[in-house]
């Protein structure tokens, strides 16, 4: 009431202001006036107040029967539809990723084996090569040891004859070499014989 | 506007009908009925509308609201309670609107008329009692009968059995309509005190303070209530259809 008249008594015109101190009067007025009238004319607690009863089963019916049909023939069809559709969408993806597993599954396997098999067939052939080298070369080096101990024992033969000979050479050659020394040193001649046996005499030594 | 935290729950004409005497008047009540089933059914239909193999958000929404109330119903009554699906999930979303719509200020909420909660719950009862004896005739007493009860106890257990029957479609519409009336009132008269208060000048403004906290957290409370007593109301439903589909299971 304080703030209303405080604006009237803003406004221009007196008549204005008189104007809307009545209406605000007769608002509070009204206002009041029906919250007597509801209380005095049911006298009730407002949720319990009969009077609407009848209207509010009637419009509640009408709302809820009207919804409850949009439910059912609707919407509920239709999330029903949505969801169903997805699950079925679901499970095709789902056993589409089972059957291309399986598939990948048989690639591998066969994958596995045929390198399992190449595997077999590669230690084979390394097995095998490695047995025909080891053979050739035992063949070989038991060859070049064959001609190696013929070789040392021609070898050996040429040393002893040489060795022979050279020893049998060795009762000449001291011969000479004395018969010269002496020559030289005491410029008579020595016998043969006895040079012979000089050379025998230091040879026995 | 009224001071009064029952003032909320006041009914008015808008458009005054009356039919054979009695008065079917299009109240506020019947514009929020209206304004519920368009806003649920609504959001609902919207949000389907793409039929997205990949929900949106929304889209999702209304997918979880059915599963959430197919899987209670699932569980509730098994699946031979399926049939009543569309009726559990029209109550959830109509209750659960409607708490919601009366949570914006200056809404009616409809949910807080003890006529509507109860005509709701006679719904469902009717539901039960009806289907129970089409599908089980009088086999469907059986559900007053527990098994295993030596007979001189029998006459004793069997009226609290049909008293605690009788008292569901009470109980049922009770609860959802005291928590919200509750509820509201509750919120009308906390923020009343910080209108009444802050009007006292500076002290009675810091006074202010403690209620305005406490009308913003039951404002919180309140919209969990909201979800909490739709859900309790389809819960519930769900056994009470239990009953009238296996009748002597329990």
């Amino acid at each position: 009431m304080f703030v209303t008249a405080a604006y009237a008594q803003q406004s221009t015109t007196t008549e204005g202001a008189e104007a809307h101190d009545a209406a605000a009067a007769g608002e509070v007025h009204t206002e009041t006036g029906v919250a007597h009238e509801g209380e005095a004319g049911s006298g009730v607690f407002p949720p319990f107040d009969s009077t609407h009863f009848a209207s509010q089963l009637l419009w509640l019916a009408i709302t809820f029967g009207l919804f409850y049909l949009l439910m059912s023939k609707v919407i509920i069809p239709r999330i029903g539809g949505i969801l169903e559709t997805r699950h079925d969408r679901i499970a095709q993806d789902l056993d589409e990723a089972s059957r291309l597993k399986g598939e990948a599954d048989a690639a591998i396997a066969s994958y596995e084996q045929e390198l399992a098999t190449a595997k077999a067939k590669g230690h084979q052939i390394a097995d095998g090569a490695r047995e025909a080298a080891k053979s050739k070369a035992v063949a070989d080096r038991n060859a070049v040891e064959a001609d190696l101990s013929k070789k040392i024992a021609a070898a050996e033969d040429r040393i002893a004859d040489i060795k022979t000979k050279a020893l049998a050479d060795v009762g000449a050659i001291a011969e000479e070499t004395a018969t010269a020394v002496v020559k030289q040193l005491i410029g008579g001649t020595v016998t043969k014989a006895e040079i012979v046996a000089a050379v025998k005499a230091s040879a026995g030594n | 506007m009224s001071n009064d935290p029952t003032h909320q729950f006041l009914v008015n004409k808008i458009v005054p009908i009356e039919i054979g005497g009695i008065d079917f008047s299009f109240t506020n009540a019947s514009l929020f009925m209206v304004a519920t089933v368009g806003a649920a059914a609504g959001f609902l239909y919207l949000t389907t509308s793409q039929r997205g193999l990949i929900p949106t958000r929304l889209q999702s929404v209304s997918e979880m609201s059915y599963e959430f109330i197919a899987s209670m119903l699932r569980e509730g009554a098994g699946s031979g309670g399926m049939k009543f699906f569309p009726m559990v999930f029209s109550l959830f979303m109509f209750i659960l609107t409607a708490n919601l719509l009366g949570m914006f200020p200056y809404f009616f909420t409809i949910t807080s008329q003890i006529i509507v909660t109860f005509a709701l719950a006679l719904f469902v009862i009717g539901t039960v009692l009806f289907y129970g004896f089409y599908k089980h005739g009088f086999g469907f007493l059986k559900l007053f009968v527990p098994h295993g009860v030596p007979g001189v106890l029998l006459p004793l257990v069997v009226s609290i059995e049909i008293i605690s029957f009788l008292s569901r479609p009470i109980s049922l519409s009770v609860r959802l309509f005291a928590n919200m009336l509750a509820g509201h009132i509750t919120l009308k008269v906390f923020a009343g005190f910080v209108t009444s208060l802050s009007a006292l000048g500076a002290l009675g403004i810091g006074g202010a303070i403690l209620p305005l906290i406490m009308t913003v957290a039951i404002t919180g409370l309140e919209f969990l209530v909201c979800f909490l007593q739709a859900y309790v109301f389809a819960v519930l439903t769900c056994m009470y259809l239990n009953d009238a589909v296996h009748p002597g299971s329990h």
